[in-house]
């Protein structure tokens, strides 16, 4: 069976729940049909951009309430899915990832978009991010990573960079921090990138790259907490003296050596897609199981499917 | 079976035919030795002669190789449990002869293979032995020195001689079991069976012929616990779960892997325990209940993510294939002590649906149950079954699929408004809302582990806190007054009543039939449902002088095991019991029968 597994199936097929029904032509939703709860975050915190600019994607791509979910662990960038009036889940903390997946791999008609923060997605459910990268489950994760944990109030994260002066680590920060673009590359991400809340129109165009990625897409995206680690990003913000570098034209985004050298470049470093691969996702290849299985039952009821077995119980 | 006379050995006498009911067989070697295939073919030739038949098994946890048995029990009659004593031992080591022929009941016989054991004098005046150079005829009849392969054949034919066993059928069988392999392994696999079948057996004065079964209606279909529980799912209309492996859960999960493509599903192996429930809650928060299960540590695992779906009002199957614990504990034993940590694992007032099927037929049907109580109460439901019946076959009259199959497709249709935690009902209850649904007033729901408003936005509110936590405590109040009040095995009333749960209900009620053969006043009820309980206990315990409470755990800190505390919080009843053992093995019936005596100082009978 692996043979045909390498092979992309020409459709994927509607698994385990058929999709709803529904062609009509809708307008975009507006920013004031798309929005709900007012977002808790702190005046002035980066993630209020990612949010106006999925706002904006949903808009622009003209998605529509019910085929949107949204998902999230815990952290504060977690408490997205509440300012987001769409089907939407609050979920436990690290656990997005495999949640998101038991959505993607059953509803091929929804767009599956999981936002976290660095513990969400490095320390508690680093587990998660490797095996869902290295499967290829079709969604769209998108990192907020501020380099500290917010919601507790100031403790090291696993993105805090050495030194880093938090409740857990008065004296600096000791350990080395995770490199999430190198850990997205190593374990198998199909698509890559990098942005930052300050340059909203890189943000929107990683985004909708990553949706139209068939596969396991991730957005690193610096978000600035402003309260617990202020000006952790000005070296990437112009406006602050710092310098917004994209990803050189000359970098092959095939490249999977390039791609893990351009994540190992010192902060500020690149934005932009560091590597996309085309494989196919672990949807199409359970799609196609399912195919290949259901071509032996055709014409088969359910239950005259199951009695085959229990024939064979006799 | 009737007694078996040992008899002076005189070989080659004519041998005497003689009618019985049922037999024991214990059959003791290596796990690699295939004694799970001989119990299979028994078990299941019994299934369609209509007979009844149930099995135990044990299984080293080491990865190959270990010492291993299998009892089958095949009668004419009702068979509840495995049987206490084996009226024949099947050994084909040293040490299986020496560890298990005290299972044998005094005058039976064990047949053994003489090629490996050397039989021990003191013995012989107890248990009629039969000695046959099994690995020996074997390689003689099959050739080769396939070492050790094939003599269960061979000695599965012997056991048919024993018995008389229909001849056709169980060729049948051996060439439905090795169908579509290489012909000279069935061809092979005839002639060891053919050779163990023309065996003289020896010194052997008497064989066997089982009287008619009672017909059954319909067909009887042979099957394990796991199996049942596994296609039960199906049956139920679940498409999609997830899993990772762990004994003696991964039976399930291979099955569900295995079939639910046929059925445009799929089950996925995860990363871990906490990815497994995860992805099962995602599955069916997209529209269609989905199940997730696992054994011992793995359950504990699952806790967070089980009080996320208690709280977010998802619904959920959870199969808990219990073994010996705690930690990584006695992985292939059996044990009952899971009950506390299904009912309240994980912290916060967290209320779930904890079922436990009664045996194998059982597990197919709680199964669909299971489901359909998880989505109309957007709750999950956790299945709480053993090692015993995972691994014990049982054959049961055969379903009727294309009544029992159910389509539980999600509806996309339209609606006007949701709120997923309306507080408007009375009972609590509320459906889940799948995702791709489109909602007319453009209000959409989350669904959280945070507590919540009715819509699902977080809130710190007292009054909503209260009025939540009640919530998701009335819709379990409202289950439980409608389950069907448990039938008591025996008069309604009497001296002792016998309760238990799970796999132990074939057992008990043997033992209340054998102690009200013997005279004395014992009656049983077995609980399936146990969060929550079914209505009417209290009725049934004020029936009896004592209330007897037999589980496979510790008896506790306060002598009562899991069942029995909560019994006895429930009730507040002293007359209930506790009857409590760990040693990771199967209630035998006299065993029950003992303990209850000892617990019963003015003995069993009516006062």
């Amino acid at each position: 069976m692996s043979q045909t597994l390498t092979e992309k199936p020409s459709a994927t097929p509607a698994l385990v729940n058929p999709p709803a029904t529904g062609s009509e032509e809708r307008k975009g939703l507006t920013k004031k049909e798309v929005a709900a709860d007012h977002p808790t975050w702190c005046p002035g915190c980066g993630d209020f951009s990612v949010l106006a600019l999925y706002f904006k994607l949903i808009e622009k791509r003209k998605m529509w309430h019910e085929k949107i979910t949204t998902v999230a662990g815990i952290g504060c960038s977690s408490r997205f899915p509440y300012f987001v009036q769409a089907h939407g889940a609050h979920y436990i903390h690290g656990r997005a990832l495999p949640f998101a997946s038991g959505i993607s791999l059953t509803r091929p008609d929804l767009h599956v978009f999981v936002f976290g923060g660095d513990g969400d997605a490095f320390s508690i459910g680093g587990n998660h991010f490797s095996h869902t990268a290295r499967k290829n489950i079709k969604m769209t994760y998108c990192v907020m990573d501020n380099w500290v944990y917010g919601l507790t109030k100031k403790q090291t994260s696993p993105t805090s960079p050495l030194g880093f002066k938090s409740k857990t680590d008065q004296w600096g920060a000791v350990d080395y921090p995770i490199n999430p673009m190198k850990q997205a590359i190593a374990a198998g991400a199909t698509f890559v990138a990098r942005t930052t809340h300050t340059n909203p129109n890189h943000v929107l165009q990683m985004m909708e790259a990553a949706m139209d990625h068939d596969g396991f897409s991730f957005i690193e995206c610096l978000s600035e907490c402003v309260e617990f680690y202020e000006g952790a990003f000005d070296a990437s913000n112009p406006r602050k003296g710092g310098v917004f570098n994209e990803v050189p034209k000359t970098h092959d985004v095939t490249d999977e050596l390039a791609a893990y050298k351009l994540s190992g470049e010192p902060f500020p470093g690149h934005f932009g897609i560091f590597y996309k691969a085309n494989k196919p996702t672990k949807n199409a290849k359970e799609a196609e199981i399912v195919q290949s299985l259901q071509s032996k039952v055709t014409g088969l009821k359910d239950w005259q499917i199951l009695q085959k077995n229990f024939d064979r119980m006799k | 079976m009737s007694d078996t006379t040992a008899g002076s050995p005189s070989p080659g006498a004519a041998k005497t035919i003689s009618p019985i009911q049922e037999v024991v067989i214990r059959i003791a070697g290596n796990s690699q030795d295939g004694i799970q295939a001989i119990g299979g073919f028994l078990a299941r030739l019994a299934g369609r002669s209509e007979q009844e038949v149930m099995t135990f098994m044990t299984i080293p946890a080491t990865i190959s190789g270990g010492a291993s048995i299998f009892q089958v029990r095949m009668g004419s009659g009702e068979v509840l449990s495995s049987g206490d004593e084996a009226d024949v031992l099947l050994a084909f080591y040293q040490h299986s002869y020496d560890a298990h022929i005290s299972s044998l009941k005094k005058g039976g016989i064990v047949l053994y293979d003489s090629d490996h054991i050397e039989p021990k004098e003191e013995w012989k005046k107890d248990y009629h032995h039969l000695g046959i150079p099994i690995s020996g005829l074997t390689v003689e009849a099959i050739g080769g020195t396939a070492k050790d392969k094939g003599k269960n054949i061979f000695s599965l034919g012997l056991i048919a001689k024993m018995f008389d066993l229909n001849l056709p059928k169980l060729e049948k069988l051996i060439g439905e079991r090795f169908t579509g392999k290489d012909p000279s392994i069935l061809n092979n696999a005839l002639a060891a069976f053919h050779a163990g079948h023309a065996n003289p057996l020896g010194n052997v004065l008497e064989t066997f012929k089982f009287v008619d079964a009672q017909k059954k209606n319909g067909h009887q279909i042979v099957m394990n616990g796991n199996e049942a529980l596994g296609y039960g799912l199906i049956a139920a209309g679940v498409r999609f779960g997830a899993g990772y492996p762990i004994t003696p859960w991964s039976d399930i999960m291979e099955l569900l892997r295995r079939e639910l493509p046929k059925y445009g599903g799929t089950f996925i192996q995860t990363e871990d325990e906490i990815a497994a429930i995860s992805m099962a809650i995602g599955g069916s928060y997209a529209g269609r209940v989905s199940v997730t299960g696992s054994s011992g540590p793995g359950i504990s695992l699952k806790t967070e993510a089980l009080g996320w779906a208690i709280m977010a009002e998802m619904p959920l199957v959870i199969v808990d294939v219990q073994r010996g614990g705690p930690s990584t504990g006695m992985p292939t034993n059996i044990e009952q002590s899971d009950l506390n940590i299904a009912v309240n694992g994980g912290h916060g007032d967290a209320p779930r649906v904890v079922i436990a099927p009664a045996n194998v037929e059982d597990c197919f049907y709680m199964a669909i149950e299971a489901v359909n109580i998880a989505r109309k109460y957007s709750v999950p439901v956790i299945i709480l079954t053993d090692q015993g019946i995972a691994t014990r076959i049982e054959a049961f009259v055969e379903p009727n699929l294309e009544k029992v199959c159910q389509d539980i497709s999600p509806d996309f249709t339209p609606v006007a408004d949701h709120k997923p935690y309306d507080l408007s009902k009375a009972d609590g209850i509320t459906t889940h809302l799948a995702p791709g649904t489109k909602i007319n007033s453009g209000k959409y729901p989350i669904v959280t582990g945070l507590e919540h408003d009715e819509l699902g936005h977080p809130t710190g509110s007292p009054k909503l806190h209260m009025q939540m936590t009640a919530k998701r405590r009335k819709k379990l109040q409202a289950l439980g007054a409608s389950l069907p009040v448990p039938k008591v095995y025996g008069p309604a009333e009497g001296n002792v009543l016998l309760v238990g749960w799970g796999s132990t209900e074939g057992p008990i009620k043997e033992a209340v039939d054998r102690a009200r053969a013997a005279g004395d006043s014992v009656s049983s009820v077995h609980i399936r449902h146990v969060n929550p309980l079914p209505p009417g206990l209290e009725n049934i315990f004020s029936g009896f002088n004592h209330v007897l409470v037999v589980e496979m755990n510790d008896e506790g800190l306060y002598g009562f095991g899991q069942l029995g505390s909560i019994l006895r919080a429930r009730f507040c009843d002293p007359k209930i019991q506790g009857m409590n053992k760990t040693d990771g093995l199967t209630w035998k019936v006299k065993e029950i029968l003992e303990r209850a005596k000892t617990n019963m100082t003015a003995g069993l009978r009516k006062l």
